[in-house]
């Protein structure tokens, strides 16, 4: 017997239901050709604006612990264990601060401090403390924080802060993830995220693509992450850095890229799903605007952690052009 | 010209920078030390980057 057509079953299930793919239709996607991508693009479109609205979400992040980190996760250049170009700095608070002033500037709604560790010690969660009081107190922008691992009460004391969101990726498929950090488990970050989600606050978590999983790993993982049903899916595509243990692997194909574009979207029909790191790279311009118009509702202008993005003016051009507006504040919270 | 290549630290005499200079070019700050071949310190933020070398000193960054 012939399958069905997974772009149809895709149009009935998701786009009217609003019942995200399974992980074995998440595949079928996958697996779509060449040909089919723009299909899977278009649907994925009408996916994110029914489900989600034209608003798309912009955010800033800043990594205010930079580099030492004793973990190994094998597509970071900032793991103390790998000889990479990458040294240890810390950002003092009034950097902070105007980074903060500077990126609310361009109509951004998140800001999100980002550390370098295995979960923060408490030199770490006072200087976290003290920068969310002086941006609180300066900026008005919700704050986010990706810091690792937490323990309850570390946990506890971000949500009272206000902290709005907390970043953990999963960052790959359960199956997979050995193959990518061998100093944690998945199961130590998954803990993490039924912390932030019991403590209120909205949970962040993605990935990255292009670590070398397979076509079925990338599936499990969307399956994985619809399961989790975070508020928010950061994609990243890998950006192999040099000295890392993935810094020979090749940038994913730009087909590829916008494929799983369209398959997280149909599998996460009301997720934010967020353009992250390597779209640079992996995507270019003509990428960018084919991932805005195939499922992504959400972007990090600017630069990232360690290396740098597109211009911010680049990106809200392409919003004005495609007539979708940037979310506001008060639609966030 | 500088003595050493600010994407990977060696000197430009040695061997083959063009994928340090595409790097430079599209997604990374400078690394190592024009003058000494030292590893810089960075600091990349949203809207531009910093960098200092500990023994030569600054070096001029980005901010858009």
């Amino acid at each position: 017997m012939t399958r069905p057509d997974i772009i149809a079953v895709a149009r009935e299930q998701v786009l009217e239901r609003g019942v995200g793919l399974e992980e074995a239709q998440v595949l079928d996607v996958l697996r779509l050709p060449d040909a089919r991508v723009d299909d899977a693009l278009a649907l994925a479109h009408e996916v994110r604006m029914r489900w989600c609205g034209p608003a798309v979400e912009v955010e800033g992040i800043v990594s205010i612990k930079t580099g030492g980190c004793p973990e190994d996760c094998h597509f970071c250049s900032q793991s103390g264990r790998f000889e990479t170009p990458v040294r240890a700095v810390r950002l003092d608070i009034p950097a902070l601060v105007q980074a903060a002033r500077e990126t609310a500037a361009t109509g951004a709604t998140e800001f999100c401090l980002v550390a370098a560790v295995r979960g923060p010690d408490e030199r770490l969660m006072e200087q976290v403390r003290a920068a969310v009081a002086a941006i609180q107190a300066e900026v008005p922008i919700n704050i986010a924080c990706s810091l690792g691992i937490l323990t309850r009460a570390q946990a506890e004391g971000l949500a009272q802060l206000g902290v709005h969101r907390y970043n953990h990726n999963l960052e790959t498929a359960r199956s997979y993830f050995a193959q990518v950090v061998t100093t944690h488990t998945w199961e130590e970050r998954f803990a993490t995220l039924e912390l932030v989600r019991e403590l209120g606050m909205e949970v962040c978590c993605g990935g990255i693509v292009g670590m070398g999983e397979t076509l079925e790993q990338r599936a499990e993982f969307a399956g994985q992450l619809a399961m989790l049903e975070p508020d928010e899916v950061p994609l990243n595509f890998l950006d192999p850095r040099p000295g890392t243990p993935f810094g020979e692997l090749s940038a994913i194909q730009t087909k590829d890229a916008l494929r799983t574009i369209a398959a997280f979207r149909l599998a996460l029909p009301r997720t934010i799903l967020r353009f992250a790191g390597g779209r640079e790279l992996t995507l270019g311009d003509i990428g960018t605007r084919a991932g805005v118009l195939g499922g992504i509702n959400a972007m990090i202008v600017g630069n990232y952690l360690t290396t740098l993005g597109r211009d911010p003016r680049e990106d809200l051009e392409l919003l004005d052009d495609l007539s979708m507006p940037i979310k506001a504040l008060a639609e966030t919270i | 010209m500088p003595t050493f290549c600010d994407g990977c630290g060696r000197a430009h005499a040695e061997g083959d920078h063009e994928r340090c200079r595409r790097r430079r070019a599209t997604t990374d700050p400078p690394r190592f030390c024009e003058s000494c071949g030292r590893k810089l310190v960075v600091q990349v933020l949203p809207l531009g980057w910093t960098a200092r070398c500990v023994r030569c000193g600054p070096v001029p960054g980005v901010s858009r």
